[in-house]
């Protein structure tokens, strides 16, 4: 009952926000917010892949494309006449358009889930750079492929698609990969992510089934990165290959490695500084991304395990209890 | 934690050898591992039988630890069979073989180095777990069970081991003796009914690896266990293993109770050398 009326509330303040934002936000600081929400589902959803399971994985960008892509063509061929036959019936434009943003998030997802299964299956023999490199090249592949798929726009990108995503939507998918990401991270199959990062050797002989969990790591990793892309499409209105190079993936591993490898708290918070520390410089013109540069290595190298280390930001009234005095030394030692 | 009886114990290798009594836990049978042209070990025949302590002996590159990776499955055997509780296990992989019921330690520490003590040993009851990947995000009374147990589960086992102190300290904050234990009750988490232990004592101080031996046979008996252990200080084999295997080159050279063992000839010669006499005298 709690946990439905959390659920109730949390729903109500996003709604909230996304009614009252537009009208108190100029446009400018409302799409950086936009944009900072998509970065935090792109890092958090890394963060499972590399900072929870230890696996170097530089292709982000590719899941992102994958989702991006799919959920648009799923709202420009199917989404959009059924978000006009819904609203045709007589059903608000609003509910209408957000569940077939619903439906088009989901389907990107899915599609960037699958690249990630096929790409996670195969490179499981493969540890540290050689991982690296072969998601490095499957990202590459799918911004070379959609260059040359004429159907989703070739080299000329993909114009036209509906421009859905609120805040709402991008709180929703935040909130869930945060959600999603804390609580696994608290559970027996966190700690066997934890453990393969660790010692993948000692995980296995413990009976941690690591080819399964580090395919599980990616699935989950790329469905989000899949979900951002679609919410990033559904934004943007428009969509280009070049939206999805290498140095996309560079950036969100970046937010991962800056926010502390593992840490949840710390992707969150990264994410939101770098997307708008390159907006906070704009006036410094063309210096702009060598200060970027140099404020990235400062915090790197004043703070080499990240910003929150691999620690967890915790409201200060939601303190759990100490954990219990030490139980009465057990007499077998 | 008891087993069933293993289903007509294990075929038993070439006849005339020495026959454990009771049931056989682990049996190896003319197990072979090649490495290009290097045989690590060769046509190994080796019987544990429930509730016993073996020792695992021999000289530096004798294939000792090779032994332990051919049953945890690190390594399929060339050749030979790998019989567990009357099955075959050579092939299956680590963690299948884990959650069968053998587990190990291992003799260069590989802790969860960035997890607190509490979180290693909940690690290894991960086979244990009902509750699946749903259950843990959305909370149910069934996750929630599973985790208490856990932890509970743990916190007994770290207090066995004399960790309890220590059971939120990161393990890569732990002192080396506290590593070693802490492997040991990670170890025993799997509730597993084969226990290998590769040298537990190495680097500890006569008085600390004395301890350890007396927790090693109390853990032994508590937990009904079975347990084939490597070590190097021959003084602490000698003192709590009934029966010892000698392997030289990836061969068995001798096979006994400490006392023949002590005499045997082709040890003295291959292992303990000249003047291991007066080291065994005391």
């Amino acid at each position: 009952m709690a946990r439905l009326l959390r659920a109730v509330a949390v729903l109500a303040v996003l709604v909230g926000l996304d009614l009252a934002l537009p009208r108190f936000l100029n446009p400018y600081y409302l799409r950086v917010l936009m944009l900072c929400g998509i970065s935090v589902i792109l890092a958090v959803s890394l963060n499972l892949i590399n900072g929870f399971t230890g696996q170097f994985s530089i292709g982000h960008a590719g899941f992102m494309a994958v989702g991006a892509y799919g959920s648009a063509m799923v709202s420009l061929h199917v989404g959009q006449h059924w978000a006009a036959a819904l609203a045709g019936v007589g059903i608000p434009a609003v509910i209408a358009q957000g569940a077939a943003l619903l439906v088009a998030l989901l389907a990107g997802g899915a599609l960037a889930g699958i690249a990630g299964y096929l790409v996670g299956l195969p490179s499981l023999r493969l540890r540290g750079d050689y991982l690296a490199i072969v998601t490095l090249g499957f990202g590459e592949i799918i911004r070379v492929l959609i260059t040359n798929i004429e159907a989703v726009g070739a080299a000329r990108g993909l114009p036209g698609i509906p421009p859905w995503t609120t805040f709402f939507w991008v709180g929703i998918g935040m909130l869930a990969v945060i959600v999603l990401s804390l609580r696994l991270a608290n559970s027996t199959h966190g700690r066997a992510l934890f453990a393969i990062r660790d010692d993948e050797v000692a995980a296995e002989a413990l009976g941690v089934d690591t080819t399964r969990y580090k395919v599980l790591a990616f699935v989950l990793g790329s469905f989000f990165a899949g979900i951002a892309g679609g919410l990033f499409a559904h934004y943007n209105a428009y969509l280009h290959p070049n939206s999805f190079t290498f140095i996309k993936s560079i950036e969100v591993i970046a937010m991962v490695v800056l926010g502390g490898l593992g840490s949840v708290s710390g992707s969150v918070l990264a994410a939101i500084v770098l997307t708008i520390l390159p907006e906070a410089l704009r006036s410094a013109q063309e210096w702009r991304m060598v200060i970027y540069s140099l404020m990235l290595i400062i915090l790197m190298v004043t703070r080499p395990q990240g910003l929150m280390g691999s620690r967890e930001f915790r409201w200060p009234w939601r303190h759990r209890p100490a954990a219990p005095p030490a139980p009465a030394a057990g007499g077998g030692a | 934690m008891a087993v069933a009886a293993p289903p007509g114990g294990a075929a038993g290798p070439g006849g005339g050898r020495r026959r454990v009594n009771g049931d056989v836990v682990l049996a190896l049978d003319h197990v072979t591992m090649q490495f290009g042209g290097l045989k690590a070990v060769a046509e190994l025949d080796l019987e544990v039988g429930r509730g016993e302590l073996v020792g695992l002996i021999g000289p530096n590159g004798a294939g000792k630890t090779t032994v332990f990776n051919l049953i945890t499955g690190v390594y399929t055997p060339t050749h030979g069979r790998i019989l567990f509780q009357g099955h075959p296990i050579q092939g299956l992989k680590p963690h299948v073989i884990a959650k069968r019921g053998i587990t190990r330690t291992f003799q260069n520490i590989r802790l969860f180095a960035s997890r607190c003590c509490r979180d290693n040993v909940c690690i290894a009851e991960h086979v244990h777990a009902r509750a699946g990947l749903l259950d843990a995000v959305l909370r149910t009374p069934r996750f929630a069970r599973d985790e208490a147990a856990m932890r509970e589960r743990a916190d007994q086992l770290l207090a066995l081991m004399g960790l309890d102190a220590w059971a939120d300290v990161r393990a890569a904050e732990l002192p080396y003796g506290q590593q070693r234990r802490l492997e040991i009750a990670r170890a025993l988490a799997g509730q597993p009914s084969l226990l290998l232990l590769d040298e537990p004592a190495a680097g500890l101080n006569p008085q600390e690896s004395d301890e350890l031996m007396h927790l090693i046979e109390e853990v032994r008996r508590r937990f009904e266990l079975t347990i084939l252990l490597i070590e190097h200080d021959m003084r602490v084999v000698m003192g709590i293993c009934r029966r010892i295997a000698v392997l030289d080159y990836g061969v068995k050279i001798a096979e006994g109770t400490p006392a023949q063992i002590r005499t045997d000839r082709a040890v003295i010669e291959a292992y303990l050398g000249e003047d291991v006499h007066a080291d065994l005298g005391a």
